[in-house]
């Protein structure tokens, strides 16, 4: 990537292991359970230091609970999380430099938006006020309005100054555009892309609402069921998931022996979204055979992927999925 | 603004070849930053950079370390030149496929070639005081 590399070292001093400016996130066989209930079930990830990553998963497939874990708001049940190379469950050195901001926004009701600022700049070792001042202006939050009062968008529109403002290495935003209207979503978008060219870090965002945040992502991860799924660069996603239509003899030949995910049927016409790398030559006889070859969006892939009729073929042969750095 | 249906790279690096082909974009010419880029179209600056790379590959932009990109010398001509050699493949061979699904002659076509060249180079006539 092209752009400046962030100059402030960690606050311990340290070499950080990130050049690109942003925490790695690592766990492995990590467990998260409530009582009988394993939101987290052996999840294994690695996400790459600078990276924009989303989150996705139906819901209750375990997104809030794994950022929630990550930003040491609990405790794993077991299994083992490094953040920049440490555990951060008590870990004083990572508490001020991971940022988890919910939809919610965790507000104190009597608190007004100005004292959620200064509350801000007194806890982050990197936060920009002038910054925060900007995106206060741009969501036109009312500085002396308390938090109890605020619209569900305004608060969300807070939520997410908080978390761009404390510029921390990690700062993982959960489900943050929930209730925010259109504008200040694009607001959102643009204000997250254009600091985080500045200052590069890791930021992980939670959502169920794919198609518009999928081409700010860098990486995907798709969690089901407490698990990863899936784990690729967003571009890949897109190529890697084609519909094909066409003749339905002709599409049985070109789809014999992969992955499909789905089929559907209108008369002699069969169309099959296939989920693998299909070009150069398999797309030159399918094309020959009459076949529409297109792709497929992110969100229709995403159906398809963690759709429960969907789970045997899923998780065959996708374990290297989860390795993949 | 992009069809979700192929890469945003993909989408972008058309875009650029596009400008360079029809001149918006001249050999020396700066391109917009990756930053520029991804705030503007709000996509992952990863993504502009890779439609960067597709470009530099394809000797049509050039990096200058520390100022950003620019066409290079001779990209319109090389762009030109490579899509003259597909025309047949990309262009020629789809029509005339779709004129034997609905039975023209391929006099007909030819026929119809040049009735639609005779009006363009009317219509180009009379823009072609605009070119250079």
């Amino acid at each position: 990537m092209t752009f400046p590399i962030a100059t402030s070292p960690t606050s311990s001093g340290q070499t950080s292991t990130t050049p690109s400016g942003g925490f790695v996130v690592e766990t492995s066989g990590l467990h998260v359970h409530f009582g009988r209930v394993r939101a987290i079930d052996d999840l294994s990830m690695r996400v790459a230091g600078g990276t924009i990553c989303g989150i996705l998963g139906r819901n209750g497939a375990g997104k809030s609970t794994l950022l929630s874990t990550i930003a040491a708001f609990r405790r794993p049940t077991s299994g083992r999380i490094e953040v920049d190379g440490d555990a951060p469950f008590e870990n004083a050195r990572l508490m001020s430099e991971i940022c988890l901001v919910r939809e919610s926004g965790d507000f104190e009701k009597g608190t007004t938006v100005g004292q959620v600022l200064e509350l801000g700049e007194a806890l982050r070792p990197r936060w920009d006020a002038g910054f925060a001042e900007r995106l206060v202006e741009r969501f036109a939050l009312p500085r002396r309005m308390k938090a109890g009062k605020l619209s569900r968008g305004q608060r969300a529109a807070l939520a997410v100054t908080v978390g761009l403002a404390s510029r921390a290495p990690l700062t993982m935003l959960d489900e943050p555009h929930l209730g925010m209207d259109a504008p200040s979503r694009y607001a959102f978008y643009e204000e997250l892309l254009a600091d985080y060219a500045e200052h590069p870090r890791t930021i992980l965002l939670s959502t169920h609402h794919i198609e518009e945040v999928a081409s700010i992502l860098e990486d995907v991860v798709i969690i089901h069921r407490g698990r990863v799924l899936m784990h690729r660069s967003a571009e890949d996603l897109r190529s890697e998931g084609v519909e094909l239509t066409g003749p339905a003899e002709a599409v049985d030949a070109v789809t014999e022996g992969l992955r499909t995910l789905s089929e559907r049927h209108l008369g002699r016409t069969k169309s099959v979204v296939v989920f693998e790398p299909f070009d150069g030559d398999r797309a030159r006889r399918a094309t020959e055979a009459g076949i529409d070859v297109g792709p497929i969006p992110l969100q229709d892939l995403f159906v398809h992927l963690t759709s429960d009729t969907n789970d045997a073929t899923s998780n065959n042969g996708d374990t290297s999925d989860e390795t993949r750095s | 603004m992009f069809d979700d249906r192929t890469p945003i790279y993909r989408q972008i690096a058309d875009e650029i070849r596009h400008q360079i082909l029809t001149g918006g974009l001249a050999a020396g010419d700066q391109v917009m930053s990756t930053t520029q880029y991804s705030t503007f179209h709000r996509i992952n600056p990863a993504t502009v950079a890779k439609a960067f790379q597709q470009l530099v590959d394809e000797d049509l932009l050039e990096k200058r370390r520390g100022i950003g990109m620019f066409v290079s010398e001779g990209a319109a001509d090389r762009l030109r030149t490579r899509r003259r050699a597909a025309f047949v493949d990309d262009v020629v061979g789809p029509m005339m496929a779709e004129a034997r699904r609905l039975g023209i002659a391929t006099d007909d076509v030819l026929d119809a070639i040049r009735a639609v060249a005779s009006t363009t180079a009317a219509a180009h006539t009379v823009t072609a005081g605009d070119q250079p």
